[in-house]
């Protein structure tokens, strides 16, 4: 090792470490304001309290958003979970033209401008006539989460062994129920954190849901913005300080079933 | 063996057929609708819009936020994605976690910690003036730095990991045997590591300018209504000018920006995996 890859790594190490506390800022700052006894935010708190977590309580606005915004996560990442699975499938094992372009169309999503196809939503369900809100997001938001599936399906089946299933049939099983039992459990990991970032992508999602909601659907981000808008104390934070700890728990989980490093690459 | 084949073929239709007509169509009959008038097929919104220079502004920052955003978070994961792919144990584990743990943390409120960060009296400033570096605060909520800093941040888990995954499959001795063919560092670096990894930085980069592009809760929160962006434009017309017209005709403009980034980027990507 030369002196000059001496200095390269020594600085790729501060870079790296300055990008971690650069990407953990923000959640330090939300976690510090959650317990400040201050009604704005100060950093740091002049003084430390409990009472936005008391708070919560009585904000059944902010609930309601959080009971849809499960719901519609939950349900557009099961929903994309099934569709995806059977793409992948076919674009993995299927011998036709165009399974390139299938494969691109369908990850597309992921990089085409929120808030037009939001706008392009919101149009094309005026003009079929569907009003209701709830019908709309969940919708929209199976437009969010099927292409994060997609992506992670496509690339683990393409390393999945499909022997497998062609020797699960021999042994007498179906070809969905080998799908089932052999492929599904095999492809834990990157159902798990394809399932993740698709539920974390709806919950987050602001750009499509602003036009597709009413007056008493509102989504988490909608509702939150209002929110800092309308009255920018603590509550938010601390409310965001318990989706953190949520989220922890679920790295925890995923950390010692698949393990970190396997979960997020897939 | 065929009828088999085709059976497979057709798992992709409900998905296949759910994205055509909840995505494709709708977008399709959005750039219909901007080309049309009572009077038929007309591109004079689109010549209204091109000759207001207020909109040319916009579509300007718009552009160079997002290039000065995806330079920053290339900066930033690049020595990072190599750090990591060296990382063992428990730094492998601070790593991976902080790529992922504050996607936890929604868009709206980590956009609102960066303003409280950026404000006069936020910490940055704070800090700045207890150090000695500045008398007065600085003003930086509402310039476009702060809008890129803060940008920078929530895209940089997506620039990390497509970059990540490359260099980890990277083989170390082919920059190994470069060295030992006499390749100094730089010629190493530029000649053999960097092409290698480039398809993750193809990906990555073309991942966050296509997000920062369009994103609409972050500059509102961060540069506030003085300094629009495209999605500013889309947003205000829609929702509080009621303007479906000028709407559409924006929507249009950003719609064929991504889709030249999605399309020249998977164009060199496909030109770079057959290199190597």
């Amino acid at each position: 090792m030369t002196q000059t890859d001496r200095i390269f790594r020594t600085l790729s190490w501060i870079v790296a470490l300055g990008c971690v506390v650069f990407l953990m800022l923000p959640i330090f700052i939300t976690v510090a304001a959650s317990f400040s006894a201050s009604p704005v935010y100060t950093l740091p708190p002049p003084e430390w309290s409990l009472r936005w977590y008391a708070s919560l309580e009585r904000r059944s606005g902010l609930w309601d958003a959080v009971v849809l915004s499960l719901n519609l996560a939950f349900v557009s990442t099961l929903i994309s979970l099934v569709l995806g699975t059977l793409a992948s499938i076919a674009v993995t094992r299927g011998n036709f033209r165009g399974r390139e372009a299938i494969a691109t169309f369908a990850v597309s999503p992921l990089m085409m401008p929120g808030l037009v196809v939001g706008v392009a939503l919101l149009q094309f369900f005026r003009e079929i006539g569907l009003r209701d809100a709830y019908v709309s997001l969940l919708l929209g938001h199976i437009v969010i989460t099927l292409p994060f599936v997609m992506r992670t399906l496509l690339a683990s089946m393409a390393q999945f062994d499909f022997s497998m299933i062609d020797a699960a049939r021999t042994l007498g099983l179906s070809y969905p129920k080998a799908i089932l039992k052999v492929l599904v459990p095999s492809l834990a990991p990157a159902y798990l954190t394809s399932g993740l970032f698709a539920f974390l992508a709806s919950m987050d999602n602001y750009p499509i849901s602003i036009f597709l909601t009413d007056a008493r659907n509102k989504t988490l981000p909608i509702k939150m913005l209002q929110y800092l808008e309308e009255q920018p104390d603590p509550s938010l934070a601390a409310m965001s300080s318990g989706l953190i700890l949520l989220a922890i728990l679920v790295l925890v989980f995923g950390a010692r079933t698949v393990g970190l490093n396997r979960m997020i690459q897939g | 063996m065929t009828a088999r084949i085709d059976r497979i073929a057709l798992l992709a239709v409900p998905g296949l057929a759910y994205l055509a007509v909840i995505y494709a169509l709708p977008l399709l009959m959005l750039l219909a609708k901007s080309v049309q008038t009572a009077e038929g097929f007309s591109l004079a919104e689109y010549r209204a819009f091109f000759a207001d220079e207020y909109n040319l502004r916009v579509l300007w920052r718009t552009l160079r936020v997002a290039a000065l955003t995806t330079l920053l978070a290339l900066a930033i994961a690049y020595p990072t994605a190599f750090v990591m792919s060296r990382a063992k144990g428990p730094w492998l584990t601070v790593f991976l976690v902080a790529m992922v743990l504050p996607m936890s943390l929604g868009v709206v409120v980590k956009a609102f910690a960066w303003s409280i960060l950026f404000r006069a009296n936020g910490f940055i400033n704070t800090s700045l003036q207890w150090i000695g570096l500045t008398e007065k605060p600085v003003r930086m909520l509402f310039t476009e730095t702060a809008l890129v800093i803060g940008a920078a941040n929530v895209f940089l888990p997506f620039m990390v990991l497509p970059i990540y995954a490359v260099v980890r499959q990277l083989d170390r001795g082919l920059p190994e045997a470069a060295v030992s063919l006499g390749a100094g560092p730089f010629f190493r670096f530029f000649n053999v590591t960097l092409p290698l990894t480039l398809p993750g930085v193809v990906a990555g980069s073309a991942f966050t300018f296509s997000m920062a592009i369009s994103m609409y809760v972050i500059p509102s929160l961060i540069v506030g209504e003085r300094q629009q962006t495209l999605s500013m434009l889309i947003a205000r017309s829609f929702l509080y000018l009621r303007n479906e017209p000028l709407g559409s005709t924006i929507s249009a403009v950003l719609l064929a920006i991504a889709i030249f980034v999605v399309v020249f980027s998977s164009w060199l990507a496909r030109r770079l995996g057959a290199r190597t």
